[in-house]
């Protein structure tokens, strides 16, 4: 592939500027960007483990507070959008801007970027939706970020089982997981937001090409590391 | 750099990831299993789905070591910043 012409390629080099990590400077920026948010997350995370093996007394166990199979569900839908994501960059890295398209001699038609990218928002959507519905459900049971709300029905759980229901801490277990989905949750939403915005500004016209989707491939970078660290908040707070 | 390169096969990768998380669920909730054991098997399922959506979907497997080190020098940092305050909570 030529440089040098009207169709120059943007992704690789030689493109102006930004030599030294041999990629174009958003990408760099977007990477940046991550490593500084690997930190963040560190702190919330690192501030839990803190707490809850710090405590003497013990934790709710998994699944006593939590509904674990909504969330499990919700974390399938992040991963199909991780696919999806990486299916809408793939598309548009061999030039397929459309939506779908008939594949002679096969049953099934071929989905192009302005199909993926609205999958990965649709799923990213629900993943929010899910999220807030999970939210409404724990604090009408009683389970707020100040832990068992009183008269509640898991307050009289946890009078009842003091050491399944973590009693003792469960003001700590709601801040915590409130703090730490929370923010997680506000990612997820300013990446849906994001790949709107993308999506009806630069998608639809049929913007982007083979040769310069740079803006597909950093919201795909950002939302795959938002499924990454969904991945380990999973872990660590739901079934541990 | 985006260089040309075998693609992955993502719907492998996703099948990988769907199924680990199935066993993950699994083993919190039905496998007798001692305490200990099932924190350490999450654990690791869970670095490796990580790793897996790190390395294909973020095509650091593809990427050359300049990049990469950036993602990487801040896991060595939160490992000492946690460690840090785990000390500091046992003293």
């Amino acid at each position: 592939m030529t440089h040098a012409t009207a169709t120059a390629d943007q992704m690789r080099p030689p493109f102006p500027a930004e030599p030294g990590a041999g990629v174009y400077s958003n990408k760099l920026g977007m990477w940046v960007f991550l490593a500084s948010d690997v930190m963040f997350f560190t702190a919330l995370i690192g501030s839990y483990i803190v707490l809850r093996f710090g405590m003497t007394d013990p934790w709710a166990a998994p699944g006593a507070v939590l509904n674990v199979p909504l969330t499990a569900f919700n974390t399938f839908l992040l991963i199909c959008s991780s696919v999806s994501m990486v299916k809408a960059y793939a598309a548009i890295a061999d030039g397929k801007k459309y939506f779908l398209r008939p594949v002679p001699g096969k049953m099934l038609r071929d989905g192009g970027l302005k199909l993926w990218l609205l999958v990965t928002i649709i799923c990213g959507a629900m993943f929010v939706g899910v999220q807030l519905l999970e939210y409404t459900k724990l604090i009408g049971h009683g389970f707020t970020p100040a832990g068992f709300r009183e008269g509640s029905q898991l307050a009289e759980h946890a009078l009842a089982d003091p050491v399944r229901f973590g009693a003792a801490t469960s003001g700590m277990y709601g801040s915590t997981f409130f703090t730490m989905t929370g923010f997680h949750g506000f990612h997820v939403t300013c990446g849906v937001i994001s790949m709107l915005y993308l999506y009806f500004t630069k998608v639809l016209p049929e913007k982007y090409s083979a040769n310069d989707h740079r803006g597909i491939e950093v919201i795909g970078l950002y939302w795959h590391f938002v499924d990454l660290v969904w991945i380990i908040l999973f872990t660590i707070v739901y079934l541990i | 750099m985006t260089t040309a390169h075998v693609r992955p096969n993502y719907m492998l990768i996703w099948l990988y990831l769907f199924v680990m998380t199935v066993a993950e669920v699994a083993l919190a909730f039905e496998l007798p299993v001692s305490r200990n054991a099932k924190l350490i098997m999450l654990l690791v399922l869970a670095v490796v789905k990580a790793l897996l959506v790190a390395l294909f979907f973020m095509h650091l497997k593809f990427e050359r070591w300049r990049l990469r080190l950036i993602f990487i020098v801040p896991l060595p940092l939160a490992a000492i910043l946690v460690t840090t305050v785990i000390l500091e909570k046992v003293w």
